[in-house]
């Protein structure tokens, strides 16, 4: 059974765990390069990227995170976790993977005020709709042609996906559907044979 | 015409509002009071900020009525960071709470901090867009304010002391709450609820999952990472930080030191690293030293 790496620095990194653990996945919290050595896929929760993007850097995650990925280690990041795996943010200082060929800005869909949710179509997963929730979420404004769009809303990528990377603005993690999660563990499974 | 593949925005849901608490989890909020201190907090790697016009370790010392702070200065804190600005209001003003709506805050604190407005009733949150926290210091005070509608917990500790005695206390109280409902036989909970003064509903649930149905995070007295840590390992998801930080010698260090201390609870090694000459803390106050009219956290009802 492959073990996911869930990235506990900060964030809902828990209802993470537990949607992977109900599919049948094991999981490990990733707090440091030891952790990260122990695991064949890691998840980067949703939570303050800047937080999460300053600890990654202090306690040495970046480079050894950047490696694995590099190597083909599949990685799903939601909301901070994708602004973390973006190759660029408009406010460029911020600490960051920058493995995924897109531009994002943060906090572009307005403040908690502005946060929603709202039905998308995921073909990858299925006809039924999905309910995405979007929390003071990053937009997706550039994408490079390698990167596929698996779904979007009022025209921008919500998920995508390049290689081994899968990236969402919105938190499949806060809904009892577990399609997306499931899609990514195919993505572990088919990279394992 | 092409049909779009996707429905349209539904706002102020409660998924929405318990989803931005979820986010906060393992982080730290720290009280600031102006655009320097709340860029010295994001910098350090807070998960957010709560705008306030006065520290509560000042709040006591210069007593008065407390309020909710002047919105220009929460808008220039709203300017200058990316994380999320929270704002409190005095328990029970809805006024306040409506006010700090407009300006769009990220969450609003009905906070004992503040001189109440109302003795006898709270805010009723769940007409609000924006999330709630208050504060508790046993789990049917918790289940009430959960029941109007907070989407976020936090025990009050004793703000403005820089002592935990208190916030250990009150999350002790809470975790002991949760522990004892998961093993009575549903008969009791009935009574139970009208002991703890605390809707029905949540008492079985609690019972079922043995968690509060919102974050549960920690407040009122944090000086030090292993302050910070404590709460952590005692069953705190986060921890708000006031006057521990501003109030002591070095600010950015023991911000910074505060968040990893979150972070790395469990660990005592990397602890000791974190707690490494941080300056002094702010200097405090024993219990002792307060008088009954002194207590913050007696405050909500």
């Amino acid at each position: 059974m492959p073990m996911i790496g869930v990235l506990a620095l900060q964030g809902d990194y828990e209802k993470h765990a537990l949607m992977l653990e109900l599919l049948g996945a094991g999981t490990l919290q990733v707090r440091e390069p030891a952790d990260l050595a122990r695991v064949d896929a890691l998840v980067i929760p949703g939570g303050e990227s800047t937080t999460i993007g300053k600890l990654m850097a202090a306690y040495e995650l970046l480079e050894p995170m950047r490696n694995r990925i590099a190597g083909g280690m599949p990685v799903f990041g939601t909301c901070a976790g994708l602004i973390l795996l973006a190759a660029q943010t408009k406010e460029n200082h911020q600490h960051r993977l920058g493995v995924l060929d897109i531009s994002v800005q943060r906090n572009a869909y307005g403040r908690q005020v502005d946060s929603f949710e709202a039905d998308i179509h995921i073909p990858a997963i299925g006809e039924k709709p999905f309910r995405a929730v979007f929390i003071r979420a990053p937009m997706v404004t550039e994408m490079r042609d390698s990167v596929i769009t698996l779904a979007e809303f009022e025209n921008k990528p919500v998920l995508m996906q390049k290689e081994n990377i899968l990236a969402g603005s919105f938190h499949p993690e806060l809904t009892e559907d577990t399609r997306v999660h499931a899609y990514f563990l195919k993505m572990v499974a088919e990279r394992g044979r | 015409m092409k049909e779009n593949s996707w429905s349209s925005r539904q706002t102020s849901t409660w998924r929405n509002k318990v989803g931005l608490a979820e986010m906060l989890k393992g982080g730290v909020i720290m009280d600031v009071t102006n655009a320097d201190q709340a860029k010295i907090a994001e910098d350090a790697g807070a998960a957010a900020v709560m705008a306030l016009e006065r520290v509560p370790a000042d709040i006591r010392a210069q007593g008065g009525v407390a309020r909710m702070s002047d919105p220009s200065k929460i808008i220039e804190i709203q300017k200058c960071v990316s994380i999320p600005v929270m704002a409190k209001c005095r328990i029970g003003h809805f006024v306040e709470a409506q006010i700090l709506e407009a300006l769009k805050v990220d969450f609003i604190d009905e906070s004992e901090v503040l001189t109440p407005a109302d003795d006898r009733f709270h805010v009723e949150k769940h007409g609000f867009s924006v999330p709630f926290v208050c504060g508790c210091r046993n789990l049917g005070e918790a289940l009430r304010r959960i029941g109007e509608g907070a989407a976020m917990i936090r025990t009050k500790g004793e703000a403005g002391t820089g002592n935990i005695i208190e916030a250990v206390r009150h999350m002790r109280s809470v975790m002991d709450g949760i522990r004892r409902l998961t093993v009575l036989p549903p008969e009791e909970l009935m009574s139970e609820a009208k002991e703890l003064g605390a809707p029905y509903d949540l008492i079985v649930e609690i019972a079922q999952t043995g968690k509060l149905p919102v974050p549960n995070f920690s407040a009122g007295g944090v000086a030090t990472p292993a302050d910070a840590a404590l709460m952590m390992q005692l069953g705190a998801e986060s921890v708000f930080v006031g006057s521990g930080i501003f109030k002591s010698d070095n600010p950015q260090k023991r911000a910074k030191a505060i968040v990893e201390a979150v972070t790395y609870f469990k660990d005592a090694a990397k602890l000791a690293e974190i707690s490494k000459d941080l300056g002094t803390p702010m200097t405090g106050i024993s219990m002792e030293e307060l008088e009954e009219k002194d207590l913050l956290a007696t405050r909500g009802w």
